[in-house]
């Protein structure tokens, strides 16, 4: 090694000073533990994709929308049937039941100093009508238009505002809408101050903020943090801590490893797997929350195979729902066999399908395919659906059904189901406002020619239901709320039997923090995540 | 020269290793005879071929060595068990039998290492050595195809590919192999470029070889002992990128057992049940590294200034 | 005199004319890149106006929207405009940052450069030795250990070793910073100018910030070192042992050269020709960000971007990364043809 020795010690030597070097400064370097004042999450938050109340509709911006403005009226967290005022002081219903009058609590301000008026209130409604983004059905739906939006929601005077609404519909019906994230309250000054080419200030509010929310928004770096700071005019209780800050981390083993160090206080995305090997950490603890998401495999009716009523519910006795819960979705999810998630108004809690193979090969001789047949699902492969889906697979075989699967991402696979090319679907909805019309769209298709322009789940599914149809649009304009509910579990009943839709489960957010963290807790929607009741002891 | 009287049946060996080789053909035999001698002299070539040619017999005869049924599973009772006696490498998240699936995989993984490094390496060596043997404009129009393929990030080529072909193993393997040529023809230029100003090539110029017939019989074979040796360090990366594809949804359909959709479930599992990622990951190693032996024997072997 | 002005005047009309045939081909191979793209980008099927209104919009809003966004007009015509503006320097904006592409890019990029930078440091300056220390010593245990040691590296997945690595350095022994590119404490403090936190630390004579930023990126790095290690010390030695077997190092040995001299100053130097194009090659690989070293390490880079823009057919994040890492790839191969040159001058072409 005569001639190595000079070269290879003279770099060797090099490599070595250079990387002690580097690992003595990170060793004194390394803080493992967060500032006392900020909270620190480890959240995934690649689907924002706007700021803007009356744009966003993806989870994540669902969050930090609810933590940063404030509305009329909030969820009531201890009582998710009920609501409670947050800006609004009163508020009454006319006679008939189409108009609707708030009276706006004295004295609020905007984070940007701004006073708190009913014209802001007004404003915010109109321009998330005229803007027309994602979420603006939510109050479209009441006979809102571009056009008379101006008139139908006023200011009548420094702190009160009406709403004239096209039918007398429930009264919790409207003020749930009134309770979503596109009902948020914006500065109008503000946003008109940052106005370009009369867009109401659309483009600067898609990165910045004009709200009055507990917690006000100071920076969002896509994929990489959102940082929230305390509002220090904010009207009620004042955020305990400083800061809040998400730190975007996708994967839930990164997630894992941070929150044992002590590198985030809060973990959000974390898998079973994680989840049970954190479970006997003394340092960390759980919470969790049902959400009101469901999770569902539907038959294109379009296939022959599939619209066979036999068919369809032999499909439903394929499923082993037992294991799956047990394994799968174990602490992210709880089995429901109805289209409505529990805690909203009808829900209802029968489970009349388990795994019987015999049961379903029987009724598939019914249906004249004793042999079973081919068919295709679409699947994106995320788990737990791609668990399931395999796992439906294997059970289906027993019975002589050949699933074969196609996977894909995201976004692909739910543009082939809304354009009705699919065999089978394995995917989800979550309740866009806390009503359970929001899932009506499992029954609602008024239109079912491939030119639709609206797109609700029976119609992906090319699912003709003219009574349930009829019994949903019935139940929105029912203003006893007892009668109300009990449509809506006639509607499920009927649904469990002959849909082509197999439900599985309910989702269940869960998030770990560390054991100084207090007053953390999870709330029934994605938006009710509060972040400004959190302290550090 | 060899004086042994010549009998009646004169020895293959001799034939072969004869000085004065009375045909071509033989001559061809002959040379390659005295590769294939100094690879079985090389030791951990030749257990590189052992590995390789393990791996055939177990692709060939899967279904008769695997204990279990690749595709079925329980869920309530073996679902990740860890190795044990009835479970040798332990079971997955489906309950599925890890080393069955790893049984029958390998015929998946063999046909998709072998078929991508079929396509993609004679591709990029014909574009290389010629790209680099004609220079002008050929050159220039060959190394803008190469660069537009190369400077393209791997993602949009393979998510186009599955877009338009639809998923599927034999699918992936040609998006691979789209995406797997680039480097070779690179690399075979480079190596051209310094081939053809050798006298050598000169010398056969002379002769008045034609320019197809210099590429396809001269330079290409000088610069076969690098490529080969890069696309046996390949193939670990194929499998990996299949792996890669199966992150995305594309690729490998469950429950099909291929090595690279087992390491990207496996991923979930990666801290506490770690067999699931762990047994597909040696597997892909110890292929790996049986290609690379058997690579930089045939290297050794083929190169006429071989050290040894 | 003028035939010597008549030379200086055909050298110059020739050194123009390349000139001119370089630049051809740069804005033909850009072309190229975009159109390919482009038309990959419409072909798929993944509907853009999705991923803006989301899936419970309303039908008339998504009809509205997809006219907004001019997806109704034919590809062509949408190629050509979208041409037009990237002449003007007007990339578009990201669908799903609401940013302009090349902001979020002078964003992402740095973070990759950073980290494929010291990346390749590590794995040249590793892999070089030990492919020459191969080569020298082929068939002993030294040749086999640096060969499965290099295997290691390349055949098991890296995010395995990634996560191995973050368990065993970061939460087990705390040697290293955890994923992310720096600590929370620093996100009010440090400035992000450049983007390269580690010049930007060092610029601002924030030095606890720039060790902090370094802890934090020598794990992923090292990760990344020892997946390029192994291609570069299997190619170095495989070049070396070429070179060590022809006639000049007999020759040289036979002059009474010392071992050393001939293997740095004359073996390896020949051997760097063809290791140019590798080297530059794994260090493009490594620029183009890799999704999964980025997922584990929570490292906002361009192959994060990149791959999320795809998912979600945002496509003008797309483009502008395939810009960039194009760019890259050209100017790097321009790089290795130029050193190739410099370093070989049988390869000049007459």
């Amino acid at each position: 090694m005569r001639y190595l020795k000079p070269v290879l010690n003279r770099r060797v030597l090099v490599a070595a000073v250079a990387s002690t070097f580097a690992w003595a400064a990170g060793v004194t370097s390394a803080v493992a533990a967060t500032p006392k004042d900020t909270l620190v999450l480890a959240f995934a938050f690649d689907d924002i994709i706007t700021m803007d109340p009356a744009e966003v509709f993806e989870i994540s911006g669902s969050e930090v929308v609810n933590n940063t403005y404030d509305r009329l009226v909030r969820l009531d967290l201890s009582d998710t049937s009920r609501l409670v005022n947050d800006i609004a002081k009163s508020w009454t219903i006319s006679a008939d039941g189409k108009t609707f009058s708030f009276e706006i609590k004295p004295g609020l301000k905007f984070a940007s100093g701004n006073p708190l008026t009913a014209e802001d209130v007004a404003f915010s409604f109109q321009r998330a009508v005229i803007l027309d983004k994602g979420p603006a059905f939510i109050l479209g739906q009441f006979g809102f238009t571009k056009d008379n939006v101006k008139d139908k929601i006023k200011a009548t005077g420094p702190l009160t505002l009406t709403l004239d609404v096209d039918k007398a519909y429930a009264p919790s019906f409207v003020l749930n809408c009134l309770s979503a994230d596109v009902a948020s309250v914006v500065d109008k000054k503000l946003l008109l101050s940052n106005e370009v080419a009369g867009d109401l200030g659309y483009a600067w509010l898609k990165t910045h903020y004009a709200g009055s929310g507990p917690l006000k928004l100071r920076e969002w770096r896509a994929n990489e943090v959102v940082a929230l700071e305390r509002n220090d005019n904010y009207y009620g209780t004042k955020a305990p801590l400083a800061r809040v800050l998400y730190r975007h981390v996708k994967e839930s083993s990164t997630q894992r490893l941070l929150l044992e160090k002590g590198d985030v206080d809060i973990a959000r995305n974390l898998s079973p797997q994680d989840l049970a090997a954190l479970a006997g950490n003394k340092d960390i603890i759980s919470s969790s929350a049902p959400k009101g998401t469901v999770y569902y495999i539907s038959l294109n009716q379009k296939n022959p195979n599939l619209a066979k009523p036999e068919v369809r519910e032999a499909l439903k006795w394929l499923l082993d729902y037992s294991a799956i819960g047990d394994t799968l979705i174990k602490n992210i999810g709880i089995i429901d066999q109805n289209f409505l998630p529990k805690g909203l108004l009808g829900a209802s809690t029968a489970m009349p399908y388990k795994l019987d193979v015999d049961k379903a090969k029987a009724l598939l001789v019914k249906a004249g395919l004793p042999n079973g047949f081919k068919v295709t699902i679409d699947m994106r492969t995320i788990q737990p659906v791609q668990g399931i889906t395999e796992s439906f697979q294997q059970t289906a075989k027993r019975a002589g059904i050949d699933v074969e699967i196609i996977p894909g991402d995201g976004k692909q696979v739910l543009t082939k189901y809304r354009a009705r090319t699919h065999d089978m679907y394995i995917g989800q909805w979550g309740a866009d406002y806390w009503d359970p019309h929001s899932n009506a769209t499992f029954v609602q298709n008024s239109d079912n020619s491939d030119e639709a322009k609206a797109k609700p789940l029976a119609w992906r599914n090319a699912w003709v239901v003219p009574e349930l149809d009829k019994m949903a649009d019935a139940a929105v304009l029912e203003r006893d709320t007892a009668r109300r509910k009990k449509m809506y579990e006639d509607m499920q009943a009927e649904f469990r039997k002959t849909s082509p839709f197999i439900m599985l489960f309910q989702q269940v957010e869960v998030a770990d923090a560390r054991s100084n963290v207090v007053g953390f807790k999870l709330g029934p929607t994605f938006g009710s995540n509060y972040m400004f009741t959190v302290s550090k002891k | 020269m060899n004086t042994t009287p010549v009998t009646s049946k004169p020895r293959l060996h001799d034939w072969l290793m004869s000085d004065r080789p009375a045909s071509r053909r033989q001559a061809a035999w002959g040379r390659a005879y005295g590769a294939w001698r100094v690879f079985m002299r090389n030791r951990l070539a030749m257990l590189g071929l052992g590995i390789v040619l393990a791996l055939i017999l177990v692709a060939i005869f899967a279904p008769l060595l695997a204990p279990y049924s690749p595709t079925v599973g329980d869920l309530r009772t073996t679902r990740l068990l860890p190795p044990s006696g009835p479970f040798w490498l332990g079971t997955d998240d489906q309950g599925r039998d890890i080393l069955s699936r790893l049984i029958h995989g390998s015929r998946i993984t063999l046909f998709v290492v072998v078929l991508v490094a079929v396509l993609a390496a004679p591709i990029g060596l014909l574009v290389g050595t010629v790209a680099g043997y004609a220079g002008g404009l050929v050159d220039a129009a060959l190394m803008r195809i190469t660069d537009i393929f190369l400077a393209f990030p791997r993602l949009i080529l393979a998510l186009a590919f599955v877009a338009a072909l639809g998923p599927g193993i034999e699918n992936a393997v040609i998006a691979i192999a789209i995406t797997a040529w680039p480097p070779y023809a690179r690399m075979a230029r480079a190596e051209t470029l310094t081939i053809r100003q050798t006298d050598y090539i000169a010398a056969v110029r002379l002769i008045g070889a034609s320019p197809w017939r210099i590429v396809l019989h001269h330079i290409m074979p000088l610069c076969l002992s690098s490529l080969i040796v890069r696309v046996t360090l390949d193939m670990a990366g194929i499998i990996l990128t299949a792996a890669g594809l199966g992150f995305l949804g594309l690729g490998a359909q469950p429950p099909t057992p291929e090595w690279g959709a087992m390491i990207a479930n496996g991923r979930l599992y990666v801290l506490d049940q770690w067999w699931v990622a762990a047994a597909p990951g040696a597997a892909i190693f110890l292929v790996s590294l049986a290609f690379n032996l058997v690579g930089d024997g045939l290297r050794d072997a083929l190169d006429p200034k071989g050290v040894k | 005199m003028p035939a010597a002005a008549g030379q200086t005047k055909a050298r110059r009309l020739r050194a123009l004319r390349n000139a001119g045939r370089f630049l051809v081909i740069i804005v033909l191979t850009y072309l190229g890149l975009l159109a390919v793209t482009f038309f990959i980008g419409r072909v798929m099927p993944i509907d853009p106006v999705l991923v803006v209104l989301g899936d419970h919009a309303s039908g008339d809003a998504v009809a509205r929207v997809r006219e907004e966004m001019g997806l109704n007009k034919p590809l062509w015509q949408q190629f050509y405009i979208y041409l037009g503006k990237v002449l003007q320097g007007d990339f578009g904006t990201s669908v799903l940052s609401s940013n302009p592409v090349m902001q979020d890019i002078r964003r992402a990029f740095p973070a990759t450069l950073e980290l494929a930078t010291l990346g390749i440091i590590i794995g040249v300056g590793l892999g070089v030795p030990l492919g020459v220390w191969a080569a020298v010593r082929q068939g002993r245990w030294v040749d086999q250990i640096v060969r499965v040691m290099g295997l290691v590296g390349y055949s098991v997945p890296i995010f395995w070793l990634g996560l191995m690595g973050l368990v065993l350095f970061y939460a087990k022994l705390g040697w290293v910073g955890g994923p992310g590119r720096v600590d929370v404490t620093y996100e009010y403090t440090l400035a992000n100018v450049s983007g390269l936190l580690l010049l930007d630390a060092a610029m601002a004579n924030q030095w606890d910030a720039f060790a902090n930023v370094l802890s934090h990126l020598i794990l992923p790095a090292s990760l990344l070192g020892y997946f390029s290690l192994a291609y570069i010390s299997r190619m170095t030695r495989s070049f070396m042992l070429h070179e060590l077997s022809q006639e000049y190092v007999v020759a040289a040995r036979a002059k009474g050269l010392s071992e050393a001299r001939i293997i740095w100053r004359h073996a390896l130097r020949n051997a760097m020709v063809p290791l140019v194009t590798v080297i530059t090659l794994s260090y493009a690989g490594l620029l183009e960000g890799s999704v999964l070293t980025e997922t584990v390490f929570a490292w906002p880079g361009l192959g994060l971007y990149i791959t999320n823009s795809l998912q979600n057919a945002d496509m003008n994040a797309v483009l502008g990364g395939t810009i960039v890492v194009g760019s890259v790839f050209i100017g790097l191969n321009l790089l290795s043809d130029v050193l190739y040159k410099a370093l070989d001058p049988r390869t000049r072409i007459r």
